[in-house]
């Protein structure tokens, strides 16, 4: 299998990463290599496996209902690139 | 019918499903310790976990999740003993990890039902596919600068839940019908607010057409940003309109999101939703499955106020209200259990009559919620037992209530201090029907004569004389003595 | 004997002597970072911080109350989160980013009363094998091949920092952490000891994530015991981690036993993989033949899915990675590119805020969740994974712990490896397995090559085992009896 390089592309766009075309063509050489390895997983047979998403054998534990953290906008905002009256200052967003 | 929309070549059904992201009250976030609370200055309620700052980690609130389950035993609803938090993934700067926890394949709360009640008296039932918990994002503000955006994330982590309906709903009446009454059962179950202007409530609307009686649902858009009850009004018969106009001349309906624009009344497509989304969803690694103690759960369910519906039919039925009369007194929790104050041990009807009425009528005209009524239910009762004991007659007690409102005295010593107690001394009241009727000589003749109606008048000369203080019965029979009498 | 060649346990036992003081004890491992800067194992040094923490730890001896570890230097690798020191998990995207929070891990070491000396180097985001993928540079290995000091060698990934820092006795033990064998493998080429405990042992809070499902804390140190004493003081039950474990930590140091007489070690079959090493097996061999001699019973096991453990790997963690990793958009902290609008900002700064193999492990996990792969690849993987953790859970019928070698290969040169990340990826073939199966691992050092690069072995025990774990460990260390200075060490010593 080869992944062609608009597969890889937007695989870059939802992931938010720009890539010129050299890049696009390193990466689908790269990912086609990868896939092509992990591919050998098909050779597994898993019918009636259910999937493992985590080996914790806890229960999820909860929290109460308390505020105990907050009032601490300049904290929040003390690594931002951008800020201003306590907001972060982005780009504007188009909707 | 507005469910029905006409077009030249025919006659099409609006078919609509609803989503509505409803905030759950609660103090803190659903996976923060940050307040939960509406307002306060930009990023102050805000955790490093809201903020989606580098090692940090979710947990879960155990009320949010209680709260949930409230909602969903609400709906009379199934209720999922394991459910499972995935990751939405996208990007949106006021989105800070890059993704949604939310609940996908394994929601907190299954099919649920909610019936509700049209202009017509007729009621329908919706079907709810699910409820489940996700956290809400923080807020982009565009206009504080021509070419930034900036954003606030106080309620970016707060707990909503999302309720998807069935597309069972027809026409903007029973979408706004529907509307009103989730938020009505959510405020009675006290698991959100439903406050829209502030946002605790939200809707997406999925429209679509197809022709009268067609099978097939057609192509559907989903509105967003439809946030009160007159926006779903006006955003279905905008988006209604646009589709019937496109299907009409040949077009087909592309299935996108729109954002209704409240001040343009229109919907537009979302230039930022154009990318088709792939929200790679996969199971939060951060947290396990979730799984409910379902005796807690029953405890829930045993704790559950009576709902708006169970309210209802009670009151038609213990009571004899009117299907009208008992749906006005439920819209909301308080109202009802203020009526029941009032009518408890009294006559049923004529304390719908006063709590409807009078004291609804006196509140709404000075713009006052009922937690502020400046007359309590004890004093409201109290006043109906001035007429059912006879010490004053209702056309007094319509004074006294407009005194207990400005006053807020008790109608016993208003009565008192005014002495407008009602006047049942036979002699006396005898004694002006004599007197009516020795200074009208000419009605008396032309009711002798057959003019029956002239006995009305008769009883309110003599109760004008007595200051409204007479009683009305005793007025009635001396009245009809004497004219007979005489005759 | 030089300050900096102390084990932790015998300067605790000095400092309560008051043979040494905290003060000297940190001046001697900040000397020491100063003289292998060259290694490039630390991206941020603290002395100053470090020197004031020791005088306080002096303070406490001087009260007769010490913490735990009072005065024990030591190195945090860079994903760590320390209260208002840069942490950048040696990425150009957190090049800036000055937490105002500390990791639960760090927390506790620090009221353990361990001294920073500085953050740790390490592989981008703690992907990769060799620690080269840091924006900061590569790191060096302390240790040479024998007549080769001109080829610098990797000290393994992603905790190299911390590894080569511990070798070169810049610090006491170090912090690391473990997705698929980042202390083991470091410890084995950096010839110390590297500790993985049991997923849900440590709490993850204010560790920069990779793959939450698989990412532990651990720690190295250069003895057993050591490593015993430092991951008592970092576990425990944390309840701002979902998947921390509310259990009891154990006093493994106290508890530490090296008779192995008549425990069960299990030597899985298909570790003897296809073109291993001569030298790796006969290292293997040797430890067999320890353990045997000190009475333990050996046991052929099987651990069927073996080979599928580094591909279900690489599907697993970039996936949870790719989503990780969505926060380094350069809106909040970090660095920011601006592009001409909102989307190209975003594509911008993260296109130059990673590096390629952080960009190669978005790109596999992105297209592995993406629609229409999610089920051949994301769901097939967590199935495989169940099989994997199935095949030790079996076997354990049969064994009490198993043993392997750590990793296919010494410590090899920069450079080397890199033209094929499969090939790379492949280096983890023997640590992945306990990973996706949560169980505690590490590696101790037992002996040299033929190059006299030190190789360890690698001792995997039962979910919350750790005890029998560092027994195991302690066995080999004791039978291997090493006592080789790194290369680097030799002409000072
Ligand atoms: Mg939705
Ligand atoms: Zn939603």
């Amino acid at each position: 299998m080869s992944l062609d390089t608009a597969v890889v592309a937007k695989a870059a766009r939802l992931a938010r990463l720009e890539m010129d075309e050299g890049r696009l063509d390193y990466f689908a050489g790269q990912l086609t290599r990868i896939l092509g390895f992990i591919d050998t997983l098909s050779a597994v047979n898993t019918d009636d496996v259910l999937p493992l998403a985590n080996v914790s054998d806890i229960t999820l534990s909860l929290r109460a209902d308390t505020v105990t953290e907050g009032n601490q906008a300049a904290n929040i905002l003390a690594n931002a690139p951008e800020s201003a009256e306590n907001f972060f200052v982005v780009p504007k967003v188009v909707e | 019918m507005a469910e029905l929309i006409e077009g030249r070549t025919g006659t099409w059904e609006i078919v609509i499903g609803m989503e509505v992201h409803a905030q759950i009250t609660a103090n803190s976030k659903l996976f923060s310790g940050a307040s939960a609370s509406f307002g306060g200055a930009p990023n102050n309620n805000v955790s490093f976990i809201d903020a989606g700052f580098p090692g940090m980690l979710p947990t879960l609130n155990a009320y949010c999740v209680e709260q949930a389950v409230r909602t969903g035993l609400g709906l009379k609803a199934q209720i999922n003993q394991t459910s499972v938090f995935e990751r939405k993934n996208y990007f949106y700067p006021d989105l800070p990890t890059g993704y949604q926890i939310s609940q996908f394949q394994h929601p907190i709360v299954g099919t649920g039902i909610i019936e509700i009640d049209l202009p017509n008296g007729v009621t329908k039932s919706i079907g709810v596919t699910r409820l489940h918990l996700e956290q809400d994002a923080g807020k982009s503000i565009h206009d504080m600068h021509p070419t930034k955006s900036y954003v606030d994330l106080n309620r970016a982590g707060c707990a909503l839940m999302e309720i998807v309906s069935e597309p069972d709903i027809r026409g903007a009446d029973e979408a706004c019908a529907y509307l009103s009454k989730l938020r009505m059962i959510l405020r009675y179950l006290g698991t959100c607010d439903g406050n829209m202007e502030e946002g605790s409530m939200r809707a997406d609307v999925n429209l679509s057409l197809r022709r009268l009686g067609a099978k097939e649902y057609g192509t559907r858009c989903e509105i967003k940003n439809v946030n009160s009850i007159k926006a779903v009004q006006q955003a279905i018969a905008y988006e209604a309109q646009r589709q019937l106009e496109i299907l009409e001349d040949g077009g087909t309906i592309n299935q996108e999101t729109r954002l209704w624009d409240p001040n343009k009344m229109e919907t537009r497509s979302m230039r930022s939703k154009e990318d088709a989304h792939d929200y790679r969803y996969f199971p939060c690694p951060d947290l396990l499955p979730l799984i409910l103690d379902m005796t807690e759960v029953e405890r829930i369910k045993a704790t559950l106020p009576e709902l708006p519906d169970d309210k209802k039919h009670r009151f038609m039925g213990d009571y004899g209200l009117s299907n009208y009369d008992a749906g006005v007194l439920i819209a909301e929790r308080v109202r009802a259990d203020y009526y029941e104050d009032v009518a408890k041990g009294r006559d049923a009807k004529l304390a719908a009559n006063w709590v409807i009425n009078e004291l609804l009528g006196g509140l709404n005209k000075a713009d006052l919620e009922l937690d502020a009524s400046p007359i309590t239910a004890a004093q409201l009762g109290g006043l109906i037992d001035l007429i059912a004991n006879n010490t004053i007659s209702g056309k007094i007690a319509k004074d006294v209530f407009a005194e207990m409102f400005a006053t807020r005295q008790d109608a016993a010593k208003i009565v008192e201090d005014k002495g407008l107690k009602q006047v049942t001394d036979t002699g006396a009241i005898e004694a002006l029907v004599v007197a009516v009727l020795a200074e009208n000589p000419n009605e008396v003749a032309e009711y002798r004569g057959g003019r029956d109606k002239l006995f009305g008048f008769f009883v309110g000369q003599v109760m004008k004389k007595s200051a409204g203080k007479a009683n009305p019965t005793l007025i009635n029979d001396l009245l009809k003595k004497h004219l007979g009498d005489i005759g | 004997m030089s300050l900096t060649d102390l084990t932790i346990a015998d300067a605790l036992t000095k400092l309560k002597a008051k043979e040494i003081s905290a003060v000297e004890l940190t001046q001697a491992h900040l000397d020491a970072c100063a003289a292998h800067r060259d290694l490039n194992a630390l991206i941020t040094e603290t002395p100053d911080l470090a020197l004031k923490a020791a005088q306080e730890a002096d303070k406490r001896y001087a009260a007769g109350q010490p913490m735990p570890l009072d005065g024990i230097p030591i190195a945090v690798k860079d994903l760590f989160c320390t209260k208002d020191v840069r942490t950048t998990a040696a990425s150009r995207i957190l090049d800036n980013f000055i937490p105002p929070y500390s990791s639960t891990v760090t927390k506790k070491l620090e009221s353990s009363g361990t001294i920073m000396v500085g953050k740790a180097n390490l592989d981008e985001f703690a992907m990769g094998g060799s620690n080269t993928t840091s924006a900061f540079g590569p790191v060096i290995n302390p240790w040479q091949r024998d007549g080769k000091p001109d080829i610098k060698l990797v000290p393994g990934g992603s905790s190299g920092g911390s590894a080569a820092a511990v070798a070169a006795r810049m610090a006491m033990g170090a912090t690391g952490t473990d997705t698929g064998g980042s202390t083991r493998q470091p410890g084995s080429f950096c010839g110390i000891v590297g500790v993985k405990p049991t997923y849900g042992r440590c709490s993850r809070f204010g560790i920069i994530a990779f793959s939450s499902s698989l990412d532990q804390a651990g720690c190295f140190t250069r003895t057993v015991t050591d490593g015993a004493l430092m991951l008592e003081a970092m576990s425990g039950h944390d309840p701002q981690d979902s998947t921390s474990a509310a259990r009891d930590v154990p006093q493994w140091a106290r508890n530490l036993n090296a008779n192995v007489k008549g425990l069960r070690v299990g030597i899985p079959r298909e570790y003897r993989v296809d073109g291993m090493p001569a030298e790796i097996e006969k290292i293997w061999e040797q430890g067999i033949a320890w353990l045997k001699a000190a009475g333990a019973e050996i046991v052929d096991i099987t651990l069927p899915h073996t080979q599928y453990a580094v591909a279900t790997y690489y599907i697993i963690a970039p996936a949870e990675a790719s989503s990780n990793l969505a926060r380094y958009d350069g809106m909040r902290y970090g660095v920011r590119v601006e592009g001409e609008n909102l989307v190209k900002t975003y594509e911008k700064t993260r296109a130059k805020g990673f590096g390629d193999e952080v960009t190669r492990r978005i790109m596999i996990g992105t297209y592995a969740l993406s629609s229409g792969y999610y089920d051949a690849y994301y769901i097939k993987a967590q199935k495989v994974r169940r099989l994997i953790a199935n095949d030790f859970t079996a076997a354990f019928q049969h064994c009490d712990v198993i043993l392997a070698p750590t990793a296919p290969e010494s410590a090899f040169a920069i450079g080397e490896n890199a033209d094929d990340p499969v090939k790379m990826y492949l280096c983890d073939v023997f640590t992945i397995p306990a990973s996706l199966a949560g169980l505690p691992a590490m590696s101790v050092p037992a002996g040299l090559d033929s190059q006299g690069l030190p190789l360890g072995l690698q001792v995997i025990a039962k979910a919350w085992d750790e005890q029998t774990m560092f027994n195991v460990a302690k066995a080999i260390e004791d039978a291997a009896a090493l006592d080789v200075l790194p290369h680097l060490l030799r002409k000072a010593a």
